[in-house]
């Protein structure tokens, strides 16, 4: 589906939804930065980028909330229908789970702060680095995903999570090895688990995302169910 | 065999629609859901057929106003008709009470076929004094008659040869009742119809429909010339009335269609582009000619 945003007899109306749509990326953007910083400030143990990224995040939670009444002022004077309904219900799901992305961000860079006193690890938190650079990519993919109105691209990226939820078990597991064998890791071992834990949380938002991009374009709802029934319905979509 | 109600029914649409249980095999029911699971939106049994409308034409001298319709209407509903001017949604509607007999040159074509009794209201044995006691009719504007508040509503019953007092008296209070006006009316009966404000008119000609106990209620554009607060009093009018006739309306506002109808059909240039479960229609509708009219797109 292309992007028909543009048509409306309303100028007026047409600004205001692509105003909607951009400000959900640029807000998306501003997400993506807080990962990417949390991430380095633990790779790194750089303490300072750490508190920086933990103190940021009320700036995309005040996003949130000037989107969410836009969308509030859009459907109480313009009540969108077909598929300007469904950017707005999109729009406003999609920067909820941003704003949680948010909050997972400063959670690692919280973490970031404890483990820059703690020794570091000989192989550098190279798990987390791994996992992280992920996850990161999910989220920019979903909003790419977003941006586009790409449902197939969507799709891959929910395809994606299922492959983070792999790491991430994989990285319990061995941060389990590490505690029994040596329990002086302990401390460190639990803060590494709560950033991938945070991390792994960030793919599922981004998947919910890309759920709703898949609403959006399709008009049909495909939260809670399995990756093949997806796929299944936008087969069939597209055989119609 | 296709299934003549639900002509451009998305596939992936819930169901409801396209179970209309049509009496004696005129159609087969094409979707495969069970009927049990359907009309969820409504919690009652899948509606039946009020009226099979097929390969319906008409034409104004030489213009050809509906081109080949097969809109059918379900009982107990209430199904919008949708579209910009001169789609011919009040060209449909008027076929149904034989409006268009009033003129000459006008022709009709196909079938409009009233259920129970299978009888083609559009064919020429058809008495159409009889087809507009069986089917009423609402204006855009109220246009009661220079009588009373009391006369207009007995005169339906009147042209009817009904001449008792009494049953006049009980026929008229319950049509003022089921028009939401008895308790605004009550003391003054005798009054012209004309000191009534718009909205009370407006709902004094429903009263008037009813009073011959219609089976289907037309109305073409009811609230246009209304404010919000007498168009909500007959929107909630119009979902009172459903429980017990058939309601097809016409409307240029599109929320409204939205809010009081169980089915909408879009209709453009005089076809039928799309008809389906108003839930549908106004969140996915499956025509990109529907979706640029619903969200005020130029197609």
């Amino acid at each position: 589906m292309k992007s028909n945003i543009h048509s409306h007899i309303s100028r007026q109306y047409n600004a205001e939804l692509e105003d909607i749509r951009t400000r959900v990326l640029a807000m998306g953007g501003l997400v993506e930065q807080h990962i990417d910083q949390a991430l380095q400030a633990l790779v790194n143990g750089d303490l300072d980028l750490a508190n920086h990224v933990a103190t940021q995040d009320y700036e995309v939670n005040r996003m949130e909330v000037a989107i969410d009444e836009e969308c509030n002022q859009i459907i109480a004077r313009r009540q969108p229908a077909a598929s300007d309904l469904r950017l707005v219900m999109a729009v406003i799901k999609t920067i909820s789970d941003l704003e949680r992305i948010g909050d997972e961000a400063e959670k690692i860079a919280r973490m970031a702060v404890r483990l820059a006193d703690e020794e570091r690890p000989k192989n550098n938190y190279m798990e987390i680095q791994y996992l992280g650079n992920h996850v990161r990519s999910m989220v920019h993919d979903a909003l790419d995903a977003f941006a586009r109105l790409d449902t197939d691209a969507a799709l891959r990226v929910a395809r994606e999570d299922l492959q983070v939820d792999k790491e991430y078990d994989g990285l319990m597991r061995q941060m389990i090895t590490f505690m029994m064998e040596d329990p002086r890791t302990i401390s460190r071992a639990l803060n590494v688990i709560w950033a991938a834990r945070a991390l792994e949380r960030i793919g599922d938002h981004a998947r919910n995302i890309c759920e709703y991009v898949i609403y959006l374009v399709k008009g049909k709802d495909v939260r809670h169910i399995s990756l093949e029934q997806i796929e299944k319905e936008l087969h069939e979509d597209s055989g119609a | 065999m296709e299934n003549i109600l639900t002509p451009d029914m998305p596939r992936t649409a819930r169901p409801v629609a396209s179970n209309f249980q049509v009496p004696r095999g005129t159609t087969e029911q094409t979707s495969g859901a069970p009927a049990a699971e359907a009309p969820a939106a409504h919690g009652a049994e899948a509606p039946k057929l009020k009226a099979r409308v097929t390969g319906l034409n008409f034409y104004y001298g030489e213009t050809h106003a509906l081109k080949n319709v097969n809109l059918s209407i379900a009982e107990k509903r209430v199904t919008a008709l949708i579209g910009p001017s001169g789609c011919g949604k009040t060209t449909y509607l008027r076929c149904f009470n034989r409006m268009h007999d009033l003129y000459p040159n006008n022709r009709y074509e196909g079938e409009i076929v009233l259920y129970p009794d299978e009888i083609n209201i559009i064919g020429p044995k058809v008495d159409p004094i009889e087809v507009r006691m069986r089917i009423g009719m609402v204006f855009q504007k109220a246009n009661p008659f220079p009588k009373t508040i009391y006369e207009n509503v007995a005169y339906g019953l009147r042209v009817r040869g009904v001449r008792k007092r009494s049953v006049l008296d009980e026929k008229v209070e319950q049509a003022l009742r089921e028009a939401a006006l008895w308790d605004e009316v009550k003391d003054r009966l005798q009054d012209l119809a004309f000191n009534l404000s718009g909205g009370q008119q407006q709902r004094l000609c429903i009263a008037r429909a009813l009073a011959t106990d219609p089976e289907i209620l037309l109305f073409d554009e009811p609230t246009s010339a209304l404010d919000p607060i007498a168009t909500a009093r007959i929107e909630e009018l119009i979902a009172e009335l459903r429980e017990r006739v058939t309601i097809i309306i016409v409307t240029h506002n599109m929320q409204q269609a939205a809010r009081v109808s169980d089915y909408t059909a879009f209709m453009y240039l005089g076809e039928l582009i799309e008809f389906g479960d108003t839930d549908i229609i106004f969140t996915n509708p499956s025509k990109k000619q529907t979706e640029d009219y619903i969200t005020g797109r130029y197609g």
